[in-house]
């Protein structure tokens, strides 16, 4: 899976650094997604897609094998 | 203030946690449901939005749903950008580009690190509220001695209002936002409010701390006008009073309601954040976002919405949608977290999400650690709620342990 995040997006809520730290970050500067695994453990694949879900501004998407899961990833 | 005999508006309507079933039936006609809010009160028919999809779908989309517009009879602003006094710095109302501007400005405020470092505070606010309602004895209102006494402290520690003027600066802010919402006039109670604001926002400028006004003012300082920043105050308040006292109100009453979900949390503290989930969405205090205005003619959930029409999104019902979990009705606290629109989604989401959660976290905790045999102290049919508020709430809530 590869995880691609989109910071013009971001509306900062933290959601996925709370959720998945091992993957995403939060900015101090910004306050913005920090990506720190574009292609995480296949352990947290579905913490991963689980973050993609929840995102309020729909800033982060999934791509590759295990990328679906049928969840809907795209924000909308 | 709304006339206490005037129709609680319909899409504010519920029966105990659970939209009210006027509310409810409008989602056997489809996701989206052309309704009159105020039956009967006049006001044009609107849009409702029901479904959990088609609700992020229009709070998802600010360029084609604005946020400028309000129903009823305020004035949209002014095509030139000005805007009346009174909306100055509340973000909700604002569309890009004015609100990317503010937002980008505050969102590193809030970032989830930022919060945490407010932890030890609040938990020491959460312990003298509970000393209080302990000394208070029994029965006693969890609704005056922890729901709504939280939230202000909270508030003031956030913006750095010193110890010593809270009671007075909270007392002033409920005054200013009771007349404040939809009206020109204001109180002298409200003019007092601003004026310690005003006062509060110059100290800061010129000798700024390490809180949330002095870092905006030394890390933006010429960027905001004392109106703003006067305006980002008023908002936070507007946005986490109501909706955090009806949070933690309904929340105990839902665990004491329900003592084996409460058993789960009260004695693995490592649950309580996936229940704090569960209940945000299951409670779904705000009833609706700002209305949106439809841009442009656009069809959704079949339905054919016409430029200029105005839009209203129900959180409550987004959140009990069947497409969104399974069994939604049920507080289940151990359920998978699932994207919840209790804070909003898109451009808007709620900036203080962060806190809201930790703040949270950290009531329910300390409640049932306290008062281990917490228990209602009227029938549960009997518990008054707050029906007359953006957030749904409880309004008395006698408890005894």
């Amino acid at each position: 899976m590869e995880v691609h995040v989109d910071r013009g997006r971001c509306a900062g809520s933290g959601l996925c650094m709370s959720y998945v730290p091992a993957v995403f970050d939060q900015s101090e500067d910004d306050g913005k997604v920090l990506l720190k695994a574009a292609r995480p453990e296949p352990g947290t694949a579905a913490a991963v897609r689980g973050a993609a879900a929840r995102c309020p501004a729909g800033a982060i998407t999934l791509s590759g094998r295990d990328a679906p899961g049928g969840t809907d990833t795209r924000g909308r | 203030m709304p006339h206490e005999s005037a129709p609680v508006p319909l899409h504010t309507r519920r029966t105990h946690f659970d939209p009210a079933d006027d509310l409810r039936r409008l989602t056997a006609d489809g996701p989206v449901t052309r309704v009159s809010l105020a039956p009967g009160a006049g006001g044009e028919p609107l849009w409702l939005v029901t479904g959990h999809e088609e609700v992020r779908r229009v709070l998802g989309d600010h360029t084609r749903f604005s946020t400028r517009r309000r129903f009823g009879s305020r004035e949209p602003a002014g095509g030139d950008g000005e805007r009346p006094d009174e909306g100055v710095g509340l973000l909700m109302d604002y569309d890009p580009p004015e609100h990317t501007r503010l937002r980008k400005m505050l969102t590193p405020e809030f970032t989830v690190r930022r919060m945490r470092r407010l932890q030890p505070r609040i938990e020491a606010i959460v312990a003298e509220r509970l000393d209080i309602m302990e000394r208070a004895g029994h029965p006693a209102d969890l609704a005056e001695l922890f729901a709504s006494a939280i939230p202000g402290p909270v508030l003031c520690e956030l913006i750095g209002v010193p110890r010593d003027d809270r009671d007075d600066f909270l007392r002033r802010c409920h005054a200013h936002l009771a007349t404040g919402r939809g009206r020109q006039e204001r109180t002298a109670a409200g003019s007092a409010f601003t004026r310690y604001l005003a006062a509060l926002v110059a100290r800061q400028r010129k000798n700024p701390d390490d809180g949330f006004l002095g870092m905006l003012v030394r890390d933006h300082g010429g960027d905001f006008t004392d109106k703003e920043l006067r305006g980002i105050c008023v908002l936070l308040m507007l946005a986490g009073l109501d909706n955090i006292s009806g949070m933690l109100g309904l929340g105990a009453l839902a665990l004491l309601e329900s003592p084996d979900q409460l058993a789960l949390v009260r004695d693995d503290p490592a649950a309580l954040d996936r229940a704090v989930e569960e209940l945000l969405r299951y409670l779904s205090v705000p009833h609706a976002p700002t209305p949106r205005t439809a841009v442009e003619d656009i069809t959704l959930g079949g339905r054919l919405i016409r430029a200029g029409d105005t839009v209203v999104c129900s959180i409550p019902l987004a959140n009990r949608d069947p497409h969104l979990t399974a069994d939604p009705d049920r507080l289940d606290l151990t359920r998978e977290p699932v994207p919840h629109v209790a804070f909003g989604h898109g451009i808007h989401h709620c900036i203080g999400a962060a806190l809201a959660r930790m703040e949270l976290r950290i009531a329910y905790t300390a409640l049932l650690r306290r008062f281990p045999g917490l228990r209602l102290a009227v029938p549960a049919q009997d518990v008054a709620f707050r029906v007359r508020s953006t957030a749904y709430g409880v309004e008395r809530l006698p408890v005894t342990w």
